[in-house]
């Protein structure tokens, strides 16, 4: 299939996804399960991450300065800048995207070729909605919290690696931290990790929902899925930096 | 009464339904027959609309369903209850929670007019012991089952088969073909089974229609079948040593 008819199938998908004709009693119920399972299951993951991350930043750019006119306090606001700008929010989108992504599709994938998803549509119920919805809601709730989390922990990792290696100390490593901070780095994150949660929440859902045959074609799809999905989000990781802030 | 009118199918360049007209009527058990790759499956999801006909019309008590839109579906959808060949019963949920399912989505029940209908349901296809186990955890017998308690749960008008007792023991496709029988007559429900099973032919066959290649090639009761003439339903009829022992 083409880009183009994919595009098209896509989006009508998530137009049946969000009209949802009929009441869906459960959402509340499912909402709260989706939470659970993309939010707390991801946290562990991110926060390891984030922590090795942060450290990792902080010590290569300690290794990079040795020139004496560069203060060091620029490990601080450097490691500040790529955990804030880039890490935590298009790192953390990409490896959601192969956790969740991935176990998103093979979910909805299974539902379809173990004809459960027919059986849905032949009481009446709207599947893709009812299937779709509270993924993509919940994580688009969640998302924002997890990539604060790794900003969090990212600057803390970097912190403990100046501690525990002695390159910096803390009043430098926080006077560095602070320097021309600007909140509205934050948001341009938060505002990146919502978009990355609906592409992989719609497009994983996508490449489930549409699967054909059996399970070697629901494990294609889920690969699939997190393939799409990382390449739709640094694709969009252009165009919104782009726009936000040049 | 469910009435189809010159349906046909078309899979890429493949005809596998060529003008199929039928008529379906209310407390009869209807029956679908015809070899395997004859197109039965494919006519089921036409009729419920899994697969959309490349051409003709279906319709649902004088209601056109076919070009119906969305919401209309939906609303005579309500009204149907289909058991997939595979069960298709929702892996997540217990087997409780599966007949509970479409009550729970449409009905506004209280807890224990829930629990009760459910319990009834479960009774009615002697399913006692397994209320609390996930579908994983179940014979295809049980399965079975449990998908047609699910599918009656709703009192639906319209109740649809596939293979009601593909892969399962002589006894166990007795107990389901009588109790496919009884929920007809006993609710009135226009019911319609594919099957290749002879034994449910003889047994629940108030009308039988047989599918050869795409076509409806003959229709009539589980008496007459046995003297039809059409060559092709002789050879589906008599295909074992044992209906050929038995009739002639
Ligand atoms: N989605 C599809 N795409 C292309 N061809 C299909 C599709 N579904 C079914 N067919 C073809 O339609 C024909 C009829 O299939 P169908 O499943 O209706 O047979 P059946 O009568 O139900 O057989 P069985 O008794 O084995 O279940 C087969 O030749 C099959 O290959
Ligand atoms: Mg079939």
């Amino acid at each position: 299939m083409s880009f183009f008819e994919n595009f098209g199938k896509y989006c009508l998908l998530v137009f049946r996804t969000f009209k949802q004709p009929g009441r869906n009693k459960f959402f509340r119920e499912q909402f709260f399960r989706e939470l659970e399972a993309l939010g707390l299951g991801s946290i562990g993951i991110i926060a390891i991450i984030s922590l090795f991350m942060g450290a990792v930043i902080a010590i290569q750019m300690a290794a990079n300065i040795d020139n004496p006119l560069i203060p060091r306090e620029t490990i601080g606001y450097a490691t500040r800048e790529s955990v804030f700008l880039e890490f935590s929010s298009t790192v953390v989108a990409l490896i959601l995207a192969g956790k969740v992504g991935s176990s998103i599709a093979s979910e909805i994938g299974t539902m379809r070729v173990t004809e459960q998803i027919d059986a849905l549509e032949i009481m009446g119920v709207n599947s893709a909605s009812y299937l779709i919805l509270p993924k993509i809601t919940a994580s688009l709730v969640i998302n924002p919290v997890l990539t604060l989390m790794s900003m969090f922990l990212g600057i803390f990792g970097g912190y403990l690696a100046c501690l525990l290696t002695g390159m910096l100390d803390a009043p430098s490593y926080l006077t560095g931290l602070l320097f021309e901070f600007r909140p509205f780095n934050v948001v341009y994150s938060i505002i990146k990790s919502i978009v990355f949660a609906f592409i992989i929440t719609s497009i994983s859902a996508y490449r489930g929902y549409y699967v054909e045959g059996g399970s070697r074609e629901v494990g294609e799809n889920s690969t699939k899925a997190v393939v799409k999905a990382s390449i739709a989000i640094l694709f969009w990781n252009l165009i919104l930096t782009r726009i936000l802030l040049l | 009464m469910i009435e189809i009118k010159g349906l046909y199918k078309r899979f890429a360049d493949k005809d596998i339904l060529t003008d199929v007209n039928l008529t379906f009527e209310e407390g009869k058990t209807n029956l679908i027959i015809g070899q395997s790759g004859s197109g039965k499956t494919v006519l089921m999801k036409c009729a419920v609309g899994l697969e959309i006909p490349s051409q003709g019309e279906i319709l649902y008590s004088g209601r056109a369903f076919t070009h119906a839109s969305l919401e209309e579906k939906m609303a005579i959808r309500k009204e149907i209850g289909m058991v997939f060949q595979g069960g298709a019963l929702f892996d997540s949920m217990t087997v409780e929670e599966n007949v509970a399912f479409p009550l729970r989505m449409f009905t506004d029940m209280a807890k224990s007019e829930l629990e009760d209908r459910v319990n009834f349901c479960l009774n009615r296809v002697n399913l006692n012991q397994a209320h609390s186990k996930y579908p994983a955890e179940i014979s295809g017998g049980m399965k079975k089952r449990v998908a047609i308690a699910r599918a009656i749960a709703l009192n639906p008008k319209y109740l649809f088969f596939d293979e009601p007792n593909s892969g399962l023991d002589p006894r166990t496709s007795l107990v389901i073909d009588a109790l496919i029988q009884e929920i007809t007559q006993e609710y009135k429900t226009v019911t319609i089974v594919n099957t290749h099973d002879m034994n449910s032919v003889l047994e629940i066959g108030d009308h039988i229609a047989f599918i050869f290649k795409g076509n409806v090639v003959w229709t009539g009761d589980s008496n007459s079948i046995i003297k039809a003439q059409v060559p092709e339903v002789r050879d589906f009829v008599f295909a074992t040593p044992l209906m050929k022992k038995m009739f002639k």
